[in-house]
């Protein structure tokens, strides 16, 4: 009987505990709450992906609406992979949070936070889970909502005017996105995904069609951060409270999963990377993001936005494996949301640690960190091994991806370039172990402690991860071509 | 049809839709910027509502003598975006009166001034 209302379940269950959580007021048992809805989001994922895997693709109509006319919720290997990540990294957040939080955000705002934390997580779980267009706009909002409040609890002024920028620019982002979907329901009279496919493939050529297609194109990649579309970006991650960054990489991750939807499902990829010539913008866009990105870590004091200008780098290895329009780009893609939201995920939550007790994210302030937190600066550099792409952890795996897609298409350039990014990230990791080995501490601050153990755990338990899917790839590449090959076969 | 007067309500949503991205784009004061925002996501709104309109067509009342009915959808859809939209100016609004609790001003350029001092 649950098992048949497990898809609505997953959203459900977070949209609920969030007024709940305000209710409840005492910060210690919203923290419960939101780790046990974490942790049952997470087993409602799982348990998904396991019936995607065995049965095919699950469909859910709404209040028993029957689609096309009710709202569906439908789960294919694709996003039931998305949902694992979303809520794979929400529980881990959750551990991490009491600590984190308890020096980065004021007491009397620790209840919003959960909450807050509540309507995001069902937020990007609804976006992920529906086969409906307008329904992603609905929880877009919930989600970049709740952000826009979430950046805006740092304690530095300067995260309520990285708050404001990111709300008019993602409000834009979101505006065109609905633009877009009104353009297409115009054209097919129909909001589900699956019939929108159908009725729109012999109106491909109308200019109703091809303005929604542009309208898509931008909202999405404003709200994905492709270069040059980033700029909200590196400020919101940097001023955010720690917790919140990390949660914010999930963010970047469920659009891109977005635009695959819409792209390979939708619109198919034959129409919008050969004939609408998509392809000749996205890879130039993504190279350059990646190179102008990166380049601009290295010449960061702050070791937040180093890694956020990171992230923007990452966002364009991503958007390049899609724009190969090959299995492998794609399974490389789908592979990399899940390593880099472990990877970004470690790195930041090792920094938050360092925050803990440093108190400073600046290169300076960190100065022989490496001797006074071993454990935590030990996971930190692990954590930028897999970001640079060393073979046993899972950058390598995502890297090896994108490589053998580029020579399959004969891109020798591609390739280079790939590897020259990497070089780049081994320059701004360096910069942070230069200064935490073999620096030595300003002698007028007192020495520091190792973060506590509620830190330590989740950081490792991601460090593991990325070290064992490195090694291991049966669950994570596997399906992730399993994912690829469903979104090149077509159909929802 | 042709594209007066039948195409003249969408001339008029971009004409809309470009004055509040202008203003959003242009203005320093931040609370321009939001008043912005609104008449750019006001002119969606309008967009939803004409793409619902049927030409002599009547609401959608399940009445003899009614055979031609403009689409309701839209009209549903939008009031979710009317939801949205105005959440979205409370939660900007909130954001303002901080800022303006922190700096001191809501004029974009002199909070920026204020932040390179520091």
């Amino acid at each position: 009987m649950i098992a048949t209302h497990l898809p609505i379940l997953q959203v459900v269950i977070p949209l609920m505990a969030a007024p709940l959580c305000l209710l409840l007021r005492r910060p210690r048992l919203c923290w419960a709450l939101s780790l046990a809805v974490s942790v049952i989001a997470l087993v409602i994922a799982l348990l998904l992906l396991g019936r995607a895997l065995s049965e095919g693709p699950i469909s859910y109509a709404l209040g028993n609406w029957s689609p096309p006319w009710g709202i569906e919720y439908r789960v294919d290997v694709v996003n039931a992979f998305m949902l694992i990540i979303i809520a794979a990294i929400g529980t881990i957040v959750q551990i991490f949070a009491p600590r984190s939080i308890s020096h980065e955000i004021l007491p009397s705002q620790h209840t919003l936070f959960y909450t807050l934390y509540l309507l995001f997580l069902s937020g990007l779980l609804g976006v992920t889970i529906t086969g409906d267009t307008f329904n992603v706009y609905v929880f877009l909002e919930i989600s970049a909502l709740s952000t826009y409040a979430l950046i805006a609890l740092g304690r530095d002024r300067r995260a309520l005017t990285a708050a404001f920028r990111y709300l008019v620019l993602g409000s834009i982002g979101a505006t065109f996105i609905l633009i877009g979907i009104g353009l297409m329901y115009m054209m097919t009279g129909t909001l589900n995904m699956a019939d929108m496919a159908q009725r729109l493939q012999p109106m491909l050529d109308s200019r109703t069609a091809l303005a929604a297609l542009a309208f898509l194109g931008v909202g999405l990649t404003l709200k994905l951060a492709l270069f040059p579309l980033h700029i909200w970006l590196p400020d919101a991650y940097t001023y955010a409270p720690t917790v919140v960054t990390v949660l914010m990489g999930v963010v970047t991750k469920v659009w891109i999963y977005v635009f695959l939807r819409f792209a390979f499902t939708i619109w198919g990829q034959e129409f919008v990377f050969t004939e609408m010539h998509l392809q000749d913008l996205l890879v130039p866009l993504s190279l350059i993001g990646m190179l102008a990105a990166s380049t601009a870590a290295i010449f960061q004091r702050n070791v937040k936005r180093m890694l956020a200008y990171s992230s923007v780098a990452q966002i364009g290895y991503m958007m390049l494996g899609v724009s190969f329009v090959s299995q492998t780009g794609l399974s490389g893609t789908i592979v990399h949301l899940f390593n880099h939201a472990l990877l970004q995920a470690a790195l930041f939550m090792a920094l938050g640690a360092m925050l803990l007790r440093v108190g400073s994210p600046l290169l300076d302030d960190l100065r022989g960190i490496g001797r006074q937190m071993p454990w935590t600066m030990a996971a930190f550099v692990l954590g930028g091994l897999g970001l640079i792409g060393v073979p046993l952890t899972v950058g390598f795996i995502s890297k090896w991806y994108f490589i053998l897609a580029a020579l399959e298409k004969g891109w020798w350039l591609v390739a280079s370039l790939i590897l020259l990014t990497s070089l780049l990230a081994v320059i701004y990791i360096w910069r942070v172990v230069e200064v935490a080995y073999f620096q030595q501490p300003d002698p007028n601050t007192t020495p520091v402690k190792e973060a506590p153990l509620s830190m330590q755990l989740p950081i490792w338990v991601l460090i593991m991860s990325i070290l064992f899917f490195g090694i291991s790839t049966k669950w994570t590449a596997g399906l992730a071509e399993r994912a690829a090959a469903w979104l090149f076969g077509g159909g929802p | 049809m042709s594209e007066f007067p039948g195409l003249l309500n969408y001339w008029l949503v971009i004409v809309m839709m470009m004055t509040g991205f202008y203003a959003m784009i242009s203005r320093n004061n931040l609370i321009k910027k939001v008043i912005g925002l609104s008449i750019f996501q006001g002119a969606v709104y309008l967009f939803y509502i004409t793409a619902g309109k049927v030409f002599a067509g009547t609401a959608p009342i399940l009445e003899e003598g009614f055979s031609n009915y403009s689409n309701p959808l839209p009209h549903v859809l939008i009031l979710t975006a009317i939801v949205v939209g105005i959440a979205t100016v409370a939660v900007a609004l909130a954001l303002i009166m901080r800022i303006k609790d922190a700096y001191g001003t809501v004029e974009e350029d002199e909070i920026q001034h204020q932040d390179k001092i520091r």
